[in-house]
C-alpha cells in the first residue's frame, strides 16, 4: 500500500474532532492566563502549551509515515520499557505536592503515568489480537489480562497518583466488550453503589441490602425461586432471632456478627446441599456474599489505609459529610461558583473573571473546565460534552469496523481512558465526582497528557488507515 | 455483540446526559451560583488560636502568649493610596513596600506588609487605618516566657519551611511551627485549630459583610495547656550553677519518671528566640562559645567513669560472680598489657569498692562477668553483660519524648571481633568497662535514669517532661515500669554502699544533715582534654523523691564539682534552702568556658 492511499483512508473526522478540542483547549489556557495590555508571550503557560501543540503535530505527523505492522510489532517492548520508567520514577522522580510522578530533566517534565494508559492499551490489543487466547474461559489468559491492566495501576498507586491509578479501572469496557459478561460491569456499578452507601448507611444495612442482592443473583443464575426465598428466610429468621437474643439479654454484640453468624450458616446450608446433590450452583450464594461482605470491608480498608488525608476529604466534601470552602472543598466551591456564573450564555471570551481568580490553583490544569463555563455559559459546555460524546462515538465506530481484533482492542480501549477522563473531569468540576486530579483530555496544560494522548488517538488512526490488514 | 455495543453507547449517552441536565441546573436555573463577580472577591482572614500554655509541675506559667499583629494586604485588590503618609504611619520603607508590592501585584494571595506590630503599636496605627482600606490586619500571637529558664526543655517555634509544608498540608506560609523541645514533640496539641472568617468585598476593597451568613466561617480552637514535669524554680537554680559551665544536668523523679529539671550549660536565654527575633538572633546564639544550642543532657555522650561501678557491681551479684562479702586483695590491676591504676590498696569489701571507689576491685568483678564458666566464650559472657547494661538505659534510646535524644555507645561483642580479630580478645583487652572507660558513652539523660532505676530498685520509668495535656492521657509508655535484669534483692549492698561515697567516702562534700543522700562520683577521662566531673545521686535513700546526674565537662574530679553542684540541688529540691550558701557561691562563681 503506498502512502498516498493511506492519507486517503485517514479519516479525518476524527482528526477534525481533535484538532477543535486542542484549539480550543489553548483558547482557553490563554485565557485563563490572559492580562489585559500583556502581549504574546511564549514563556509563559499558554506558550509553552502552543510549543507544545507544534511539537505534538509534528510528531504525529511522523506517526503517519510508520509500517502499519511494527506498532503491534513493538507493542510489548514499550510496555516494558513504561513499567520500567514506572520503576525508576519511584526511586529518581521529583516529589510534587506528595506524589513523586515526575522525571526533571532540565526544564522538562516528563510524567510516565500518563503514557502507561496507552502502553497497557498497546500491550492488551496484542495480547488480545492472539488467536489462541481466550481470557473469559482459560484462567491463565484472564489472570494475564489483569496483570497487564493491575500492575502498572499498582506502580501509579505507589507514586502516591490515585487518579491516575484509578484511570486504569475504565479497561473493564474493553474486556466486556471483547466478552466479559455482564455481571462483571453490574459488580462493579454495585461496587460504586456500596462506596457511596458507605457514608450515608450504617454498615449492617448495607449488609442486609448487599445480602438480598446475591439472593437476586442466586435467582437469577440458578433459575430456582423457592430456594432464594428459603434462603431469604434463614437469613432474615436467624437474625431476628439474633437480634431479639441480643436485645433481650443486653448484650453488648456487634451487628454485624450476627448476620455474618446467619450467613455463615446459610452457607453451610448450601453448601450441604450442594454437595448432596452435586449442583454446582448452590455454591453461588456463598461465593457472592463473601466478595459482596468482602467488597464492604474493603471499601472501608482503602478508605482508610490505601487513600491518603486529603482524599478522604475530598470524598467527604462531596458527600456534604465535611462542609469546608477553605482547604478541600475550595476549589470545587470556587469551580462551581466559576461555572454558574457563566449562566446560559457565558461572559464572553477573555472576559472571565472567576476563574483568573488565582484561588483555584490548578484553573488550567484539573480546572481548565471552569474557564469554558465561565465564558462560554451552558452553551460553551454543552458543546464541549457533545464533542467528546461524538468523538467517542466515532471512536467506537471506527473500532468496530476494524478486521483486525488488535486494532478493536486498541480502539475501545481509547474510548475507554478518554471516557473516563472526561467523565471523571467534569464530573469533579461540577461537585458530582470528588477531586482525583486527572486532567481533561486535548484541553487541560500539560505536555505528558497531550502527547500521551495524541499519539493515544493519531496511533488508532493510523491503525484504522489500514482497517483491512489483519495485524498479530 | 449487538447489544454490548448498545449498552457502551449507552454509557456515553447517559453520561452526557447528567451533565448537560447538572450544567443546565447550575448555570441556568441555580441562581445562588449567579453571584455578580464584583461580588465575589472574598476575603478570608484566619484566625490564628492562641498557643497552648505550658506549666511547671507546681502549676506555674512556664510558656504563654502574647497578642501581636500583622498588617496583610492583597496585592491584586490593591488601588491607588497615600503611600509616603502610609509609609510614615506604619513605619516603614517606602522602597521596600513598593518593592514588595510590585514583585507579587497579580496574585490574589495576601501577602504580609509588616510582621509582627506589638499591641503598643497597634492602638496608634488603628486609628487611622480606615483611610487605607484595601490593608487589613490578622491578630496572632507569640511565645511570652515567664522566666528566662529551660530554653532547651521548652524549645521554640519559628515560621514554616518548605518541608513542614509540603508533609502537612494544615500548614500555610508564614504559619508557626515547633522547632524543638516540647514545643516540637508536642506541636500538635500546643497548635490548636486556625480558623477563618470570610468577607466578601467589592473591588475597591471595602468590606460588603460576611459571606453567607457565616456558613462557611469557622472560629480558631485554641491550642491545648500542657502541664510540664519540669520544677522551675529547681530548673532556674540548676541553671544559676551551671552558668558559665559545660555540661549537663538532668534530675528525674524516680517513682514516675518525670523530668524534674534538663539543664545544659551554657544556656541562653529563650527570648532570643521569641518572633522575628528569631532569625536575628539565631547565628550569633549559635556559634557563641561552649555552643549554647548543643543540647548536651540530651546529647552529650561521655564515659561515665566510676559512676558506672554500681552498675558493674549489680551485675556481678546478679551473675552470682560475686557476693556483697567478696573481698578482694588489690593494689592495682594487672591486665597483661598495662597496670590499671589504683588508689585503694589491700583488702578491699564490696562496701568499700564503691564507697572509695576502687578502681583493682571492678576489674576482677567485670573479669569475673566476662570469664563466666557459664557462657561458651567470652563473646557471649559479654552480650550477656551489654543486655544488662541496656535493661537500665543505657546505650539505648529511651524514648522520651524530647526528641533529638542520643543512644550512646555501648557497642556489640562483633565490634570487638571486628577490631581484635575473632576469639582474639578477652576481659583484659577491654578491661576499661570495668571502671565506664573505653568505648562507652551515656548522656547524662541516661546515667540520671539509671541512677532512678538503682534509687527505684528495679526498675525505671521512661522518663517524660509532660505529665499532663487538656483533656487527653499521655502516652501509656509512660506509666509502665521497665525492669532491669537484676533482681530487686541485689539493690540494697549497693544502695548501702552509695549513701557511704556521701557519708563517709569520695563525695563528703554533699552530706547535708538530715537528708540521706547516695551518690557515685566519677571522673571520665577525655583523651581531648581535661577530664569530666561527674556525679549521680538520688534521695532520700528510702522512698526516693530525686535521682539525679550532673556532667561538668573538662572540670576535673567528679568530686569537686559535679558532687557539689548535685548535692546543693538536692537539697534545694527536697528542703527549698540551702545550707551551704559558701558552696553554692564557690560553684556560681566558677568558669570553665576559656575565653582565648
Amino acid at each position: 500500500m503506498t502512502n498516498k492511499s493511506k492519507i486517503y483512508n485517514i479519516d479525518w473526522i476524527t482528526i477534525g474532532l481533535y484538532l477543535l478540542l486542542v484549539i480550543m483547549g489553548w483558547m482557553n489556557i490563554y485565557s485563563s492566563a490572559y492580562e489585559e495590555g500583556s502581549s504574546f508571550n511564549l514563556s509563559s503557560r499558554y506558550g509553552k502549551q502552543f510549543l507544545m501543540i507544534g511539537i505534538n503535530l509534528i510528531f504525529l505527523v511522523a506517526v503517519f509515515f510508520l509500517e502499519g505492522h511494527i506498532i503491534p510489532a513493538i507493542s510489548y517492548y514499550i510496555f516494558g520499557f513504561i513499567i520500567l520508567m514506572l520503576i525508576a520514577v519511584l526511586f529518581l522522580g521529583d516529589k510534587t505536592s506528595g506524589s513523586r510522578s515526575w522525571f526533571i530533566i532540565g526544564s522538562f517534565k516528563l510524567q510516565p503515568a500518563e503514557f502507561a494508559k496507552l502502553a497497557t492499551a498497546l500491550a492488551l490489543s496484542k495480547f488480545l489480537g492472539n488467536d489462541n487466547v481466550k481470557f473469559t474461559s482459560n484462567l491463565k489468559d484472564f489472570f494475564i489480562v489483569a496483570a497487564l491492566i493491575v500492575f502498572p495501576s499498582f506502580l501509579i498507586l505507589l507514586q502516591g497518583d490515585a487518579g491516575s491509578a484509578l484511570v486504569f479501572s475504565a479497561f473493564i469496557l474493553v474486556l466486556y466488550r471483547m466478552g466479559l459478561p455482564f455481571y462483571w460491569l453490574l459488580f462493579i456499578f454495585i461496587e460504586i453503589l456500596v462506596f457511596i452507601a458507605f457514608f450515608f448507611l450504617p454498615q449492617y444495612m448495607i449488609f442486609i441490602i448487599l445480602i438480598i442482592f446475591s439472593l437476586i443473583a442466586y435467582r437469577y443464575l440458578s433459575g430456582n425461586f423457592k430456594e432464594s426465598i428459603l434462603g431469604f428466610l434463614i437469613i432474615s429468621g436467624l437474625t431476628t432471632v439474633g437480634f431479639a437474643i441480643i436485645v433481650f439479654l443486653r448484650l453488648n454484640i456487634d451487628a454485624h456478627i450476627v448476620i455474618a453468624c446467619s450467613v455463615l450458616i446459610l452457607s453451610v446450608y448450601s453448601i450441604v446441599k450442594a454437595l448432596n446433590k452435586r449442583k454446582k450452583v448452590a455454591f453461588i450464594i456463598p461465593v457472592i456474599m463473601l466478595l459482596f461482605i468482602g467488597s464492604v470491608y474493603s471499601v472501608e480498608y482503602a478508605f482508610d489505609n490505601v487513600l491518603e488525608d486529603h482524599h478522604r476529604k475530598r470524598i467527604n466534601v462531596l458527600f456534604g459529610i465535611e462542609k469546608n470552602i477553605t482547604d478541600e472543598g475550595y476549589n470545587v466551591h470556587q469551580s462551581k461558583i466559576a461555572i454558574g456564573s457563566g449562566g446560559f450564555s457565558g461572559k464572553g471570551y477573555l472576559k472571565g473573571t472567576q476563574t483568573k481568580y488565582d484561588f483555584v490553583p490548578e484553573q488550567d490544569t484539573d480546572f481548565i473546565f471552569c474557564t469554558v463555563g465561565e465564558e462560554w455559559g451552558f452553551i460553551g459546555t454543552s458543546i464541549i460534552i457533545i464533542l467528546f460524546t461524538v468523538l467517542l462515538f466515532r471512536i467506537i465506530y471506527l473500532a468496530e469496523r476494524q478486521k483486525s481484533v488488535y486494532s478493536k482492542v486498541f480502539g475501545y480501549s481509547l474510548a475507554s481512558v478518554l471516557f473516563f477522563h472526561y467523565a471523571v473531569n467534569i464530573a469533579m468540576t461540577v461537585g458530582l465526582a470528588p477531586v482525583i486530579g486527572i486532567p481533561l483530555p486535548f484541553f487541560s496544560y500539560g505536555g505528558s497528557s497531550l502527547f500521551a494522548f495524541s499519539f493515544f488517538l493519531f496511533i488508532f488512526i493510523r491503525l484504522d488507515a489500514e482497517r483491512n490488514t489483519v495485524f498479530s | 455483540m449487538k447489544t454490548k455495543i448498545i449498552i457502551i453507547g449507552g454509557i456515553f449517552t447517559v453520561t452526557a446526559l447528567i451533565f448537560i441536565v447538572r450544567l443546565f441546573f447550575i448555570q441556568v436555573i441555580d441562581t445562588d451560583y449567579k453571584l455578580s463577580a464584583e461580588n465575589n472577591t472574598l476575603r478570608q482572614v484566619t484566625q490564628y488560636p492562641s498557643r497552648g500554655v505550658i506549666y511547671d509541675r507546681n502549676g506555674k506559667i512556664l510558656v504563654s502568649n502574647k497578642a501581636y499583629y500583622d498588617l496583610k494586604v492583597v496585592p491584586r485588590s490593591l488601588k491607588e493610596f497615600d503611600t509616603v503618609s502610609f509609609c510614615k504611619l506604619i513605619d516603614i520603607n517606602i522602597d521596600e513596600i513598593r518593592k514588595l508590592i510590585n514583585k507579587s501585584k497579580k496574585s490574589y494571595q495576601p501577602v504580609i506588609v509588616k510582621k509582627q506590630i506589638s499591641q503598643e503599636e497597634f492602638g496608634f496605627i488603628q486609628e487611622y487605618l480606615f483611610k487605607y482600606s484595601d490593608f487589613y490586619v490578622e491578630k496572632r500571637t507569640l511565645r511570652e516566657y515567664t522566666l528566662p529558664v529551660a530554653a532547651h526543655l521548652s524549645g521554640y517555634i519559628g515560621e514554616v519551611d518548605v518541608d513542614d509544608i509540603r508533609n502537612d498540608a494544615y500548614y500555610k506560609l508564614g504559619d508557626f511551627i515547633g522547632k524543638s523541645g516540647i514545643e516540637k514533640t508536642y506541636e500538635k496539641c500546643l497548635r490548636g485549630k486556625k480558623g477563618v472568617n470570610i468577607f466578601v468585598v467589592d473591588v475597591h476593597g471595602r468590606i460588603q459583610g460576611k459571606y453567607k451568613e457565616e456558613k462557611y466561617d469557622t472560629s480558631a480552637v485554641a491550642g491545648k495547656f500542657l502541664v510540664s514535669t519540669i520544677d522551675s524554680e529547681l530548673q532556674a537554680y540548676g541553671e544559676f550553677l551551671m552558668q558559665n559551665k559545660i555540661g549537663g544536668i538532668v534530675a528525674i523523679e524516680p517513682a514516675t519518671g518525670e523530668i524534674l529539671s534538663l539543664i545544659t550549660g551554657p544556656g541562653y536565654n529563650p527570648e532570643l528566640f521569641i518572633g522575628k527575633n528569631l532569625s536575628e538572633n539565631y547565628p550569633e546564639v549559635k556559634n557563641r562559645k561552649g555552643k549554647p544550642l548543643f543540647n548536651r543532657a540530651l546529647r552529650s555522650m561521655q564515659p561515665p567513669g566510676s559512676t558506672f561501678k554500681p552498675v558493674n557491681a549489680l551485675i556481678g551479684l546478679d551473675q552470682k560472680v560475686i557476693t556483697d562479702r567478696t573481698v578482694f586483695v588489690t593494689s592495682g590491676y594487672d591486665a597483661g598489657t598495662h597496670i590499671v591504676r589504683d588508689h585503694v590498696f589491700g583488702a578491699v569489701s564490696f562496701e568499700k569498692s564503691i564507697q572509695l571507689s576502687c578502681n583493682a576491685y571492678y576489674c576482677n568483678v567485670f573479669k569475673r562477668i566476662i570469664a563466666n564458666k557459664e557462657y561458651s566464650d567470652y563473646a557471649e559472657a559479654y552480650e550477656k553483660w551489654k543486655e544488662y547494661v541496656e535493661s537500665f538505659g543505657l546505650g539505648v534510646n529511651l524514648g522520651t519524648d524530647l526528641d533529638f535524644e542520643k543512644k550512646g555507645i555501648l557497642y556489640p561483642s562483633s565490634y570487638y571481633d571486628r577490631y581484635y580479630g575473632k576469639g582474639r580478645w578477652n576481659y583484659n583487652t577491654i578491661i576499661s568497662l570495668a571502671i565506664g572507660q573505653g568505648e562507652l558513652g551515656f548522656t547524662p539523660l541516661q546515667t540520671a535514669n539509671m541512677t532512678a532505676a538503682i534509687a527505684n530498685r528495679g526498675y525505671y520509668i521512661i522518663p517524660h517532661v509532660v505529665k499532663e495535656i487538656e483533656g487527653e492521657s499521655i502516652e501509656k509508655k509512660f506509666k509502665q515500669k521497665q525492669y532491669t535484669k537484676v533482681n530487686n534483692s541485689y539493690f540494697e549492698p549497693v544502695i548501702e554502699a552509695m549513701e557511704k561515697v556521701v557519708s563517709s567516702g569520695t563525695a563528703m562534700i554533699v552530706y547535708t544533715p538530715g537528708i540521706e543522700i547516695c551518690g557515685k562520683t566519677g571522673t571520665a577521662q577525655n583523651p581531648h582534654g581535661d577530664n569530666h566531673s561527674i556525679f549521680i545521686a538520688f534521695a532520700p535513700k528510702d522512698n526516693p523523691k530525686i535521682a539525679i546526674s550532673v556532667l561538668v565537662e573538662n572540670a576535673g574530679y567528679g568530686s569537686t564539682w559535679a558532687a557539689p553542684i548535685a548535692g546543693l540541688m538536692i537539697e534545694k529540691y527536697l528542703t527549698g534552702s540551702i545550707s551551704k550558701p559558701w558552696l553554692e557561691k564557690r560553684i556560681s562563681e566558677k568558669s570553665f568556658i576559656k575565653n582565648e
